[in-house]
């Protein structure tokens, strides 16, 4: 450490192991946040309708106030 | 004054027959409206009493002559389509080519939201009823506001405002408001420009749609501020003020919000608070490109010359109502103000903080989240099909089908109404506007009665020729309170009319 210390006089701070900790464990949240939005698309497929394009294509209003 | 006064909401619903585009829609919405009727038990005879109606009266103070005005204007003209009152007090009828829910006159902004998710209930339940009939095809209702083709439709918030205001102060406190709001009310829309076109996510339904920062149309050229004029109360003491750039909400809490806030911040006005300083430089502009950038970051350009983004500019406006509040009340504030100057508070610090911390309570958030989760495991570009589709059907009334409604069943949507109050709200009226005496008139006097409106119930009474009209053109008269007795008293709507008159 203290090598790293002398040989990089600048003010950036040095990466500790503090910092690849939190770098991991964002990485794992967000795997999680994606795996947690994932579950929930598996149940809206299940509703969604068929066809999406036509559906929507199909899909035409009045205009109204 | 505070987040209290008598206010609404009406909500014109998109309605649809799958695979069938060119059905046509004004025939359709009076089955969905009929169906439920005769469900309810409605007296379909009931008809929607027009006499008082002045669409074309314009809060600048003028008259537009009925000859020069898109016919789309002439909202007093509709006798031959479906529209019933229920004894809730509400209006449920059709609006140029929507089935469309008028909420009854509520006094506190967690009433409106009630009152309105029963009509989106009352929606789920008419068209279901619609659909089952023989011979009848599938109809879908959604509550949102634009078929992506070029069509918007309106979710419209209606607050009494005393006329002492001078309507130039409501335009000019207000208008940077609207132009912000949608930071935690708009629905999310996958789409931009009117016609859709555009490939992207905004926040806002509404927003490409508004052309105006002030005017009477609300069919094309939409303003901003509306300036219609038809208090249905006495002219001299009150406005209603006609808000019609809102977002279809889902979400309870948007909701809550959005009527809470908007009813906050017209109190400060109404009591004179200085908002100059709020004031943007080219709101029809502004309210666009607030809408176009869901990271929140736009800079919006003031009259004095500051450049803060949405979310500062509702602080702004939080800060405002904080101290105005405190001035005001004191320690005396009532908890629906306090309430919802808390969630504001709490809101716009997580809008600034990290907003995709409220996709279980803002429609936009939940509604990109989903969105962006479909982008990133199918490979999705903004212009497909599937996400158009997501957007769309995040707003299917369908409890089994609405994809809202498929978050609130997963736990992942948070909710601020018990089931059973809804329900309830379905048939029973708020106790404290005149909504009280014209749905219990309805229980209890269905079969007399010919015509009701805001502000008169008609009845057809045994031994008379003519109609008579009981005019309820005070919103804070006919509350439980005042009338209860006096219906109880009376067995049959002749007994009633013979006591008002005596």
């Amino acid at each position: 450490m203290s090598e790293r210390e002398t040989a990089h006089k600048t003010t950036r701070p040095e990466p500790t192991q503090d910092e690849d900790v939190d770098v991991a464990v964002a990485s794992a949240s967000t795997e999680q946040l994606d795996a947690d939005v994932d579950a929930i698309l598996d149940e809206i497929d299940d509703v969604l309708e068929t066809n999406a394009a036509e559906f929507v294509q199909g899909f035409v209003q009045k205009g109204g106030q | 004054m505070s987040v209290r006064r008598v206010m609404g909401t009406e909500i014109e619903y998109g309605i649809a027959v799958p695979g069938h585009p060119n059905v046509n829609a004004m025939v359709l919405s009076s089955q969905v409206v009929t169906a439920y009727a005769l469900e309810s038990r409605a007296p379909v005879g009931a008809r929607w009493d027009y006499e008082e109606e002045h669409p074309l009266r314009d809060a600048r103070g003028f008259d537009l002559d009925r000859a020069a005005v898109d016919p789309a204007a002439l909202t007093d003209e509709d006798p031959a389509l479906a529209n019933v009152i229920l004894t809730n007090g509400a209006r449920l009828y059709v609006d140029h080519a929507h089935p469309e829910f008028s909420t009854p006159e509520v006094m506190r902004p967690i009433d409106a939201v009630l009152w309105d998710k029963a009509g989106e209930r009352i929606m789920a339940r008419a068209a279901a009823r619609a659909s089952s009939m023989p011979g009848a095809q599938p109809i879908n209702i959604y509550k949102n506001n634009t078929d992506n083709k070029g069509a918007s439709y309106g979710s419209h918030e209606n607050y009494l405002l005393s006329r002492a205001t001078p309507f130039e102060d409501v335009v000019a406190g207000i208008i940077p408001f609207f132009v912000t709001r949608q930071v935690f009310c708009g629905a999310g829309r996958v789409g931009i420009g009117q016609d859709g076109r555009g490939s992207g996510f905004q926040l806002s339904q509404r927003a490409d749609f508004i052309e105006a920062e002030v005017g009477l149309e609300t069919t094309l050229k939409r303003p901003l501020v509306n300036t219609r004029d038809e208090p249905h109360a006495d002219p001299a003491e009150y406005r209603r003020f006609h808000v019609i750039v809102g977002d279809a909400n889902l979400s309870e809490l948007a909701t809550l919000l959005k009527i809470g806030t908007t009813s906050l911040v017209l109190a400060m006005i109404e009591a004179g608070w200085a908002l100059d300083h709020l004031r943007v430089v080219d709101p029809v502009t502004e309210v666009r490109a607030v809408s176009h950038d869901p990271t929140l970051g736009h800079r919006l350009r003031l009259l004095d010359g500051r450049r803060l983004t949405a979310v500062e500019l509702q602080q702004e406006y939080l800060e405002a109502s904080r101290k105005f509040v405190a001035d005001t009340y004191g320690a005396e504030v009532d908890p629906d103000t306090e309430d919802i100057l808390v969630r504001w508070e709490d809101v716009l610090r997580r809008l600034a903080d990290r907003p995709e911390d409220l996709a279980g309570e803002l429609d936009w958030v939940a509604k990109l989240q989903l969105l962006e989760g479909y982008r990133r495991r199918d490979g999705l570009d903004w212009d497909h099909p599937t996400l158009a589709l997501v957007d769309l059907q995040y707003s299917d009334v369908r409890v089994d089908k609405g994809l809202y409604h498929r978050l609130v069943a997963a736990g992942r949507m948070r909710t601020l109404l018990a089931d059973s109050a809804v329900e309830r709200a379905m048939t029973v009226p708020p106790e404290d506007t005149r909504a009280w005496f014209r749905g219990e008139c309805l229980r209890r006097y269905a079969d007399s009665i010919r015509a009701a409106s805001w502000d008169s119930v008609v009845f057809e009474l045994k031994g008379r020729t003519s109609l008579t009209r009981v005019p309820t053109l005070d919103p804070f008269r006919g509350t439980r309170l005042h009338v209860e007795q006096l219906l109880d008293d009376c067995a049959t709507a002749e007994d009633l009319v013979a006591a008002l008159e005596g």
